[in-house]
């Protein structure tokens, strides 16, 4: 039973979040919900009994592809009005709702991590029977995975680069 | 435990509604990191069916395609931060209706 109850409090809160994150106006408010809505699909991938989807979510998700988010936003400066938005960020309304939700999602994990067999709701699926079933019959979809992040490496250079040359260096 | 596992279709069920978020955000924003984040709702929506999907069948596959999802995401995040990039360059603006010259 707690189970559901923790399932459905995080996907209420992934849901409030994503529907904050995209109607707000400054970008870094909506990253910081953005994260905390990733977190709480995380959550939910380990309920379900995915461990090393959650694993994955927070670190790749959460982790690494909003922290591209974060440098691109810190990249594009925000010039004379980051000082109004920085006295901004001290007022309570601005940060009190991540912060609510944030905390729910902290008691959740509490809860599950308090319980003594973890979330064994529907078979567990370890990380060793993904990594079995990648290299085994995906295979191939893995040669094409790293060609597609290759792609982009190469892309995302070419575009940085022209950047740093015409923009950056005059 | 049967009994209180959660059920598939309810999984589903935000997957969709994430996906209905991400549609929604990618139609009516027009600011470009907007639109980025959008695109991001929607790839995790579809990432959250698989890997329930997944789950439900005791199979390992829907984490495999979870994985597959993960790696074109951060191409596309990538590339999109780098065009994001040119068009602050370009347009002095994040708006999308500014980046209009294919329009003719």
């Amino acid at each position: 039973m707690l189970e559901l109850i923790l399932f459905y409090m995080a996907s209420t809160i992934a849901l409030v979040s994503t529907i904050l994150a995209l109607t707000r106006v400054n970008a870094a408010h909506a990253l910081v919900y953005l994260i905390l809505s990733l977190l709480a699909v995380a959550v939910v991938f380990y309920l379900i009994g995915a461990p090393f989807a959650a694993a994955l979510e927070v670190v790749i998700y959460a982790g690494a592809i909003m922290v591209l988010f974060v440098f691109v936003i810190m990249m594009l400066n925000l010039g004379e009005k980051g000082d109004r938005r920085e006295k901004q960020l001290l007022k309570p309304q601005i940060w009190i709702t991540p912060v609510i939700l944030a905390v729910l999602l902290l008691v959740e994990l509490v809860l599950v991590l308090s319980q003594s067999a973890p979330a064994e709701t529907q078979g567990l699926i370890s990380s060793k029977e993904v990594g079995m079933a990648l290299y085994g019959p995906y295979v191939l979809a893995v040669e094409i995975a790293s060609m597609l992040l290759m792609a982009g490496l190469v892309g995302a250079y070419h575009l940085g680069r022209r950047y740093l040359e015409e923009g950056g260096g005059s | 435990m049967d009994g209180v596992s959660i059920p598939l279709d309810h999984v589903l069920l935000l997957a969709s509604l994430l996906f209905i978020c991400g549609l929604l955000g990618l139609m009516m924003r027009r600011n470009v990191i907007f639109i980025l984040i959008s695109l991001e709702v929607m790839l995790n929506a579809s990432a959250v069916a698989f890997v329930a999907a997944g789950a439900r069948w005791g199979q390992a596959d829907g984490q495999v395609i979870f994985m597959l999802i993960l790696a074109v995401a951060a191409a596309e995040v990538a590339v999109g931060l780098g065009l994001v990039i040119q068009i602050q360059r370009r347009f002095k603006s994040l708006d999308m209706d500014d980046a209009d010259r294919l329009r003719g």
